[in-house]
């Protein structure tokens, strides 16, 4: 078939048209592991509510790949169901129609040559059938064990080759790794089946609405911008609460733990779109570039016994109900020194933000499922005011709701109406929910959609993977070294350890 | 929550909504925009419904204006002004006011839509039927930044189409223009897949239904080449062929569900491609709110067109392409011609496109449709 022609080469494509969304083109996309969690909940639904907003192109086909004994139908089946039961738009039967003529199911284990040799001709019978120009995504939904694997017999089969103007693309998703070592590894392993820019690592954060408005919200406005540095922040915090344990994942969780689950990734992102520079426009590469200048930028604190704390969960009342601790859940050893909380404190050493701390923590079976990025003010250098007017007054914040209750609150201080003069904190509210839509699009569907367009604008690259772990790394050798994780009960806010390290700092943890 | 007032005015009104707002617990508003809807008491259910689906994605004040027909005379001297306010579960996400409109009240509308309009946020005036022949005109139309009207619902939709070239102003949008995005953004799609030039183009659907000729003239005006409309018994558009060097492209939807895109070389491709609820539509039209300059472009390539080739450009040599078709019969296969010579050539140059075989359709009575001769000109878009 012909190669794509230049853009701008269409005349009925338009940049003033704003009503013509991108879709992506002829294309497909092969899911790795497709009978696992991730692919029921959120990639199928992902794909179908894609296709109902009309962004697949025509013809897009889904081919699942996995061990159980499956034909086509089965596979359709099941994702008819997964779609009924979670996706977010409504069920279509035209739309279902058009997904399930470019439904495959090719079944076989990661080390079945037959099976890759199956895949490429069910791939190659696709580009005949429906027309996907050999322009496909492998989705790999695995376990970080079995990478190596897969990319090797993408390899060996030809199914990683770009052939006249078609693309072949690697979806991967955390972790990437467990320290830099492994992830150099790993970067080397995909890098030399799949070039770097045809490698995307979801990290399903970046693709939240909310997270994008970080970006808005900083600098498309006026009234941020000018006080988001040392001179007028005090301190940012950056959340991420889940209210549940470990659940059935201990063969995973334990050894890895909180910190190199979340911090390395979804919270280190975060704190870099929080305190990056301006990218010099809204494209990957610029973007890229200023997420790497900031993540180089981060300073460990010096000490990082004093900076740092972790914890597990004991067991305790976690929403009315009673629930066990980490080192009672099945499949994990007693002795574990897994950290189910992690809380450290992080400078940032450039003009705009020395000195200001960024403390950010993460932990299971905490208060309640939360994840949010609070930058808390300093307070007025004067008041005009008596120290007793303003007893109750904290300090101003700019907090980001990330999940859930997508939104923004400005907290400010107010006068309490019939006192003479006191003054109070209160919030201003913006919610997602309330001022735009309650049914915003899943992340996934954003990120699949970018895959297939190619847009790797919400997808951290190698760099910053390893520059996340240059961060990580000394925190886990230090935790590695000395002590034990701090216990505490679950449903809490962690362990007291991580309030009395922002005491001595003398500030002290939002409750979110 | 439901307010009733009669007889009343904008404030009382307001304070109804406020009273509202506090009873059922949410003071704070994250309303962002009012919608104003101009209709009669028939199609108000269906109006309201529409937008309080849409409401689910833009959260909005809703102002439902309904001027009641007075019976006699004397009604007619008699103004009255009543009022139901919904707040909470009854409005969607947002708030509505019905305002229904009796006598001499009803010709001056924006006194009472003013001071209910929400502060600092845009306004959305949409006339599901009977919009008035210049939106930006009207008192109410006036109040917005951007006017829907709803061409499809119009009796004769070719000259509403005519009126709404002659009268466009930035903000002003079609519903019927709103309906085709879909069909727009698959044969942008499919034209991003092939490299060739496009020869001519046949826009085939129901015969009322001015969708079909806001596609072919936007057609028309992205690709400078002739477009044919052609009559099917519908639903709605049947199917868009490009001609190209390249062979045809063909998008078919012979069910109003389920289209099928055929390029040469490639397989057929099914594309799920529904004709969509009008909530569905206020939601796209609600989602941007800056002037649709396609929009506005496609219309001023103008309806007349379909008449006949490119008329006030004499320098175009008029052959079989000013074919003229009988008055709407059901032979109808009119074209749409865009040879401006004010273009640059497109290679390969459409200058000798192969001579539709009018011949067999078109009685050449050339009746109702104007030659090229008598069209008035057609505005230009600006560039």
């Amino acid at each position: 078939m012909a190669p794509l022609p230049v853009s701008g080469a269409n005349p009925l494509r338009d940049p003033a048209d704003r009503r013509l969304p991108r879709i992506a083109g002829p294309s497909g996309l092969v899911i790795f592991g497709v009978t696992g969690d991730l692919s029921r909940k959120k990639l199928m639904p992902a794909v179908y509510d894609l296709a109902n907003r009309g962004l697949l192109p025509p013809g897009f086909s889904l081919v699942g790949f996995a061990r159980r004994e499956w034909a086509n139908e089965d596979f359709a089946q099941e994702v008819h169901d997964a779609v009924k039961e979670h996706a977010r738009t409504p069920f279509r039967e035209e739309v279902w129609q058009q997904l399930i003529q470019g439904m495959r199911f090719v079944q076989g284990t990661f080390d079945d040559d037959d099976a890759f040799e199956r895949l490429r001709e069910t791939i190659e019978e696709l580009d005949k059938a429906q027309g996907t120009g050999g322009n496909f995504a492998f989705y790999l939904s695995v376990p970080p064990s079995a990478f190596p694997v897969v990319i090797q017999q993408l390899k060996k089969h030809g199914l990683a080759d770009q052939t006249g103007g078609s693309w072949r693309r690697a979806v991967i998703e955390k972790p990437f790794g467990h320290d830099l070592e492994s992830a150099q590894q790993l970067n080397a392993i995909v890098h030399e089946v799949f070039a770097p820019d045809q490698v995307f690592r979801i990290d399903h954060y970046l693709g939240k609405e909310t997270v994008q408005n970080i970006l808005a919200l900083r600098f498309a406005n006026q009234m941020f911008e000018p006080i988001w540095n040392r001179s007028y922040v005090d301190h940012v915090q950056i959340t991420m609460a889940e209210d549940i344990g470990i659940g059935g994942r201990a063969g995973y969780y334990d050894g890895i733990g909180a910190a190199r689950d979340v911090i390395q990734n979804h919270l280190l992102q975060l704190m870099a779109l929080t305190a990056m520079e301006e990218p010099a426009s809204f494209d990957a590469d610029a973007l890229a570039a200023e997420k790497t200048k900031v993540l180089g930028a981060v300073r460990l604190p010096k000490d990082l016994g004093r900076d740092t704390v972790r914890g597990q969960y004991a067991a305790g009342w976690q929403g009315g109900e009673k629930v066990i601790g980490y080192l009672e859940e099945d499949g994990i050893d007693a002795n574990s020194k897994t950290d189910t909380y992690a809380a450290i404190r992080l400078g940032v050493d450039n003009r705009r933000w020395a000195g200001v701390p960024f403390y950010l923590r993460t932990g299971k079976r905490l208060g309640r499922r939360v994840t949010e990025i609070a930058v808390v003010f300093q307070r007025a250098p004067h008041s005009p005011f008596d120290t007793t007017a303003t007893e109750e007054l904290g300090q101003n914040a700019v907090v980001i709701r990330v999940q859930p209750d997508e939104g923004v609150t400005v907290r400010f201080g107010s006068k309490v109406p019939g006192t003479s003069m006191e003054i109070r904190d209160v919030s201003m509210d913006f919610a997602y929910g309330e001022s735009f839509t309650e049914s915003s699009p899943e992340a996934y569907e954003r990120l699949i959609l970018d895959v297939l367009l190619g847009d790797s604008n919400l997808f951290p690259r190698t760099e910053e993977v390893e520059l996340s772990w240059e961060i990580l790394d000394p925190i886990e050798e230090y935790w590695e070294k000395n002590g034990r994780p701090a216990q505490y009960p679950a449903g809490t806010w962690g362990p007291v350890e991580a309030d009395q390290m922002l005491e001595r700092d003398g500030r002290s943890w939002r409750r979110p | 929550m439901k307010i009733d007032l009669t007889d009343t005015t904008a404030s009382k009104i307001n304070k109804a909504l406020v009273q509202g707002r506090r009873a059922i617990g949410t003071p704070a508003v994250g309303m962002v925009l009012t919608l104003v809807i101009v209709t009669d008491e028939e199609n108000a259910y269906d109006a309201l419904k529409a937008a309080n689906d849409a409401s689910h994605e833009h959260p909005s004040r809703t102002l439902v204006v309904i001027r009641r027909v007075s019976r006699s005379p004397r009604d007619r001297t008699q103004s009255r002004l009543d009022a139901e306010v919904r707040v909470g579960a009854d409005a969607g996400t947002g708030e509505t006011v019905v305002l229904r409109l009796y006598g001499e009240v009803s010709d001056h509308a924006q006194s009472v839509v003013l001071p209910l309009l929400l502060p600092d946020a845009p306004v959305v005036v949409w006339w599901p039927v009977g919009a008035p022949r210049d939106p930006a005109k009207d008192p109410l139309g006036a109040l917005g930044q951007r006017r829907v009207t709803d061409s499809y619902s119009a009796e004769k939709p070719i000259d509403e189409l005519r009126a709404r070239a002659e009268s466009y102003e930035p903000g002003d949008t079609d519903l019927a223009w709103a309906r085709i995005t879909p069909w727009r953004s698959v044969l942008a799609a499919a034209l991003d897949q092939v490299r060739c030039e496009v020869i001519s183009a046949e826009v085939t659907g129901e015969e009322f239904n001015p969708s079909v000729e806001l596609l072919a003239m936007w057609l028309a005006d992205r690709l400078h080449v002739h477009v044919r409309r052609g009559v099917s018994s519908g639903p709605g558009l049947t199917e868009v062929r490009l001609e190209t060097t390249g062979g045809p492209i063909a998008l078919n939807r012979p069910d109003g569900a389920m289209a099928t895109l055929a390029l040469r070389g490639q397989p057929d491709r099914a594309v799920a491609l529904k004709r969509r609820e009008t909530a569905e539509l206020i939601a796209e039209e609600l989602r941007r709110l800056d002037p649709d300059d396609t929009y506005a472009s496609a219309l001023r390539f103008g309806v007349d067109r379909l008449g006949g080739a490119a008329s006030g450009v004499p320098r175009v040599p008029v052959s079989a392409s000013a074919e003229v078709s009988a008055s709407g019969g059901a032979s109808a296969s009119t074209e749409v011609s865009a040879l401006r010579p004010a273009l640059p050539p497109a290679p390969p140059s459409p200058s000798a496109p192969p001579a539709p075989s009018a011949s067999g359709d078109g009685d050449g009575d050339g009746g109702s449709r104007p030659s090229p001769a008598q069209m008035p000109a057609v505005k230009k878009a600006a560039p």
